[in-house]
């Protein structure tokens, strides 16, 4: 099972430019969590301060005990080898071929034996579909093999906490799709928790338990995906309808002016409907996510701290599958 | 400006102590050593001993002029041996340690860095300071030692040729106020010196390598400094090894 990973009042500033403050959320173990936001507010920043590669001024990010901002370098390196980072291009060595990169992280930790490294790092090119490919070099393949090898690189130490750096970019949507699946799938057999950085509504839709979103500085939200999804918040709603109107700029954000202008002008967008679509599944023949009961239990928990919005939509969700949870069974015999 | 001058300083002086420390940390990188020790020393063999030749001619030449001048001609080999092993020599292997092995260090690192390499290292866990600079201080150092040796042999090889074919002095003469005039601690300073250059040439080569500025660009400009420095701290560094020497080992002529 996979490692909680708390955030405490979290703040970094690149010399007088605040990134964000004050960034205080828990990914619940096990669990797949999105964080959303704009180009250039500060994702990317966010994911290499949880792994410690960036250290924030304030605020502490704790994984088992070991405090990933403060703590003595050694812990610190030591904590790592519990985290799979896939990077926005997958960062791989271009001296070494593929399987050399991916054999990389068993070379430096373990002790294995030649055959093994190979048997592990041959399962899981297979499993990122890249057969055939192993012997190339970085420069020689796709930015879209290159962000799947850098994955089954982050794979292969079987991590217990999985940070993916926008995976859908330079993606195609189908290639997109597959790997959201992918990501279940992935959850589904090893239970990591895991957070993907993203500004693709598709993967935001489909794939995470907990949403959160990076605006203006600020952690705007975070919680289950159901809060976001049926958030009124003018930041979130113009994100998820990929519109113009609303607080977010082309720039960064916009002056008081404009959106007062806006605000005269008639919008048509208030009656615009989001739907929430139905989380992705394991495919078919792996275990169900263990992530699903607790998570459900979790949210059951607190449900009635959260918005109204998003307890009807808990409500229908979970109502659709009863007693069951892990199944997309048929709402066949449930009374509401 | 100068705050930010210190702390240049002070992160490269870091770098330099977190390498003293990584260097007898396990798992030492066999491997990668012994590539960038053949690699160094391939780009600095030829070019070592192709530069050595005519500096020591030079230096002979120069002496000899000087010393048929002053009468004391029979003192021609040592004096220019002196001059060709305990200086020439540890500069000469400076200048190429930093000009040909320091520059592709320091591109090497720094490409790795803008494509997050380093970074991806890092976070599996992995030292880029124990994994990369350790072994290529390592082999810059022991390049540095071993080119040392070998430039002073050609150097003085050169200064003798060019003595005794060119300025008619006599075989015996010139090797003779060798051991009148040099001694074996020549030799030993001169190799610490070449050993020391040797460590400086990575680490500075290293640290600007770690720490390019912004993209592509900045990995060249890194490139371009770290030449510099590395040239600017050497000859420092010698005057200071040079000018301790002279004071606390006595002169044999003396």
């Amino acid at each position: 099972m996979g490692i909680e990973v708390v955030v405490e009042g979290l703040t970094k500033s690149f010399g007088k430019q605040r990134i964000w403050q004050d960034v205080t959320l828990t990914l619940p173990a096990g669990e797949v969590s999105v964080m959303l936001g704009p180009s250039g507010t500060g994702k990317t920043v966010f994911l290499k301060s949880l792994i410690g590669l960036l250290k924030p001024e304030k605020g502490r990010v704790l994984i088992n005990g070991v405090d990933m901002v403060n703590s003595p370098e050694r812990d610190v390196y030591e904590t790592r080898k519990l985290f799979g980072l896939m990077f926005q291009d997958g960062a791989l060595f271009g001296s070494m071929s593929l399987f050399d990169n991916i054999a990389f992280p068993l070379r430096e930790h373990t002790r294995k034996k030649e055959s093994e490294i190979r048997r592990i790092v041959m399962e899981r090119i297979e499993v990122v579909g890249l057969l055939g490919a192993e012997g190339k070099l970085p420069g020689e393949i796709s930015g879209g093999m290159r962000k799947r090898a850098g994955l089954a690189r982050a794979l292969v130490l079987d991590p217990q906490i999985i940070l993916c750096d926008e995976p859908d970019s330079g993606l195609d949507p189908v290639r997109t799709a597959y790997l959201s699946q992918l990501l279940i799938d992935l959850n589904a057999q090893i239970d990591a928790t895991m957070l993907i950085v993203t500004h693709n509504l598709d993967i935001a839709a489909t794939v995470p338990d907990n949403m959160g979103m990076l605006f203006r500085r600020e952690l705007v939200t975070f919680g289950p995906r159901e809060v976001l999804l049926t958030s009124e918040e003018p930041v979130v709603a113009q994100f998820l309808d990929g519109r113009r109107e609303g607080p977010i700029g082309m720039s960064e954000e916009k002056d008081a002016a404009t959106l007062a202008a806006e605000a005269g002008a008639a919008l048509s967008t208030e009656a615009r409907l989001r739907r929430i679509v139905p989380q992705l599944e394991p495919s078919p023949g792996l275990p169900p996510r263990q992530a699903v009961t607790r998570r459900r239990q979790r949210v059951m928990s607190m449900i009635d701290r959260l918005p109204p919005a998003a307890r009807s939509a808990i409500r229908e969700t979970y109502a659709a599958s009863p007693e069951a949870p892990t199944l997309p069974m048929p709402a066949a015999g449930s009374g509401t | 400006m100068i705050t930010g001058a210190l702390r240049q300083t002070g992160r490269l002086f870091a770098l330099a102590a977190e390498v003293s420390r990584a260097i007898f940390r396990r798992p030492f990188q066999f491997r990668e050593f012994v590539e960038q020790f053949w690699f160094i020393a391939g780009v600095t063999v030829l070019p070592a001993a192709l530069v050595s030749i005519p500096f020591g001619a030079v230096i002979a030449l120069q002496v000899g002029s000087l010393t048929q001048q002053l009468g004391a001609q029979s003192f021609t080999g040592g004096a220019s041996v002196l001059a060709v092993v305990q200086q020439a020599s540890p500069l000469i292997v400076a200048l190429l340690i930093a000009g040909a092995g320091g520059s592709a260090i320091c591109a090497d690192l720094g490409s790795r860095k803008i494509r997050e390499e380093l970074d991806a290292m890092e976070v599996m866990g992995v030292s880029p300071v124990q994994r990369l600079v350790v072994p290529r201080v390592l082999a810059t150092m022991g390049v540095a030692v071993l080119l040392n040796g070998l430039v002073s042999v050609v150097g003085t090889l050169g200064g003798y040729f060019f003595n005794v074919i060119l300025q008619d002095g006599t075989p015996g003469a010139y090797l003779s106020s060798f051991s009148a005039l040099a001694q074996l601690s020549d030799l030993y300073i001169s190799e610490l010196k070449a050993l020391v250059f040797g460590f400086i040439a990575g680490v500075v080569a290293a640290y600007r390598g770690l720490n390019p500025r912004g993209g592509p660009k900045g990995v060249g400009d890194a490139v371009n400094q770290s030449v510099v420095i590395t040239f600017l701290l050497l000859f420092f560094v010698n005057m200071v090894m040079t000018a301790i020497y002279l004071q606390i080992v006595p002169p044999k002529g003396g």
